[in-house]
């Protein structure tokens, strides 16, 4: 029953290239939006333990500034763009050019917290629309909603589809950071497919 | 001589721990997921289970991780409890999570699992006859939780608004 221990490296090859490439789009929209240049890892893909994935950030208590929607059309399945906390009150304070800016009163700061969502929107639109060209498929972003708690908290959400399966979900995962700065600048989005939605992701990439 | 420090037991996603006195026992990030404590105070027990789905039918093929599933977990933590020497009739239990997380609307039934995660583990404590001593359940925040059964005490760390305990 199990897909993760039915999948092969080919596969894991083309989830990594759709990080690539959808990060990749990602990075160069947020890169226009501050004006300078933001760099990208190489995706990391894998199947993780859930335990292993809370491990992988930091801790499931560890606070962060998470930017969540569900991709829908062909394809399912759920997209985060996550910051640690400073993180976030960095992006947030180069976008709305506010030094003052403190992450922990967000919820006073109107223009901070429709930065936040400003961010999710433009990334996780570039991310979904260069797989949508990619994949030649239809697919959609849900209205983005904007969360700072803890990474296990919401992070769970998006491994509720792979639940019913096991306890490990495949993650696509690209870290992107701007390195010329002094002020690094690093975020990660993360694409976890719903299961029902691997074949067919497989099945439009399967002649790259 | 002998001085033993406490301990605390890690309580992973859709695990189940138990822990004796001194020690206490901890399970981080709870967002939609449900914390579930059962306790015997006399004998100073208690088990901690991570529920992240309201029911097994829900696992496609065979249930594998007990604790995973609200139906299934309760049952699994009293049965590890019991064999540990707690009393069945002094059972107790104390309970958080079950937020919703992220506000938007989805045709997924996997979404907004929180609250049907509540409903189901409070159904089937009321099965076993295990009465609910306290909750801190809903809303739209994460916690992380931490019981003590020396004290019964339940401690709720949150992001935005500090520690309580119930």
């Amino acid at each position: 029953m199990s897909i993760f221990n039915e999948i092969k490296d080919e596969q894991l090859d083309i989830l990594s290239e759709v990080g690539n490439i959808g990060a990749g789009h990602a990075a160069s929209a947020l890169a226009s939006l501050l004006n300078r240049k933001i760099d990208m890892a190489v995706p990391f893909v894998k199947v993780l333990s859930f335990e292993d994935l809370m491990d992988f950030f930091g801790g499931a208590d560890l606070p962060v500034a998470s930017i969540f929607l569900r991709m829908e059309g062909d394809l399912t399945g759920s997209i985060f763009f996550i910051m640690p906390f400073e993180q976030a009150e960095q992006f947030v304070r180069e976008l709305v050019q506010d030094p003052a800016f403190d992450i922990d009163t967000i919820h006073e700061h109107m223009l901070g917290t429709s930065a936040l969502h400003e961010l999710g929107n433009i990334l996780a639109g570039s991310y979904l629309s260069a797989l949508a060209d990619l994949t030649k498929l239809q697919l959609h972003p849900s209205v983005p909603d904007v969360t700072l708690d803890m990474f296990g908290a919401v992070i769970s959400e998006g491994l509720m589809q792979f639940s019913p399966l096991g306890d490990q979900a495949i993650v696509i995962d690209t870290s992107i950071f701007d390195d010329q700065n002094q002020q690094e600048l690093k975020g990660n989005m993360f694409l976890l497919p719903d299961f029902e939605s691997f074949e067919k992701l497989f099945k439009a990439l399967g002649n790259l | 001589m002998n001085v033993q420090i406490p301990a605390v037991v890690k309580v992973g996603i859709a695990d189940v721990q138990l822990v004796k006195t001194p020690d206490r026992i901890r399970t981080s990030g709870l967002g939609s997921c449900v914390g579930l404590v059962l306790f015997d105070q006399e004998k100073k027990l208690a088990g901690l289970v991570h529920v992240m789905l309201p029911d097994s039918s829900l696992s496609k093929g065979a249930v594998e991780n007990l604790a995973k599933y609200a139906d299934t977990g309760v049952k699994h933590t009293i049965d590890l409890l019991l064999k540990e020497g707690a009393r069945k009739h002094a059972l107790k239990a104390k309970l958080a999570g079950g937020a919703e997380m992220f506000k938007f609307k989805s045709t997924n039934d996997l979404m907004r699992i929180g609250p049907r995660n509540v409903s189901a583990v409070k159904e089937h404590l009321s099965l076993h006859h295990i009465p609910i001593i306290s909750e801190d359940t809903g809303g739209n925040n994460g916690r992380t939780i931490e019981f003590d059964p020396l004290t019964t005490e339940l401690e709720i760390r949150t992001v935005k608004q500090g520690i309580m305990k119930i």
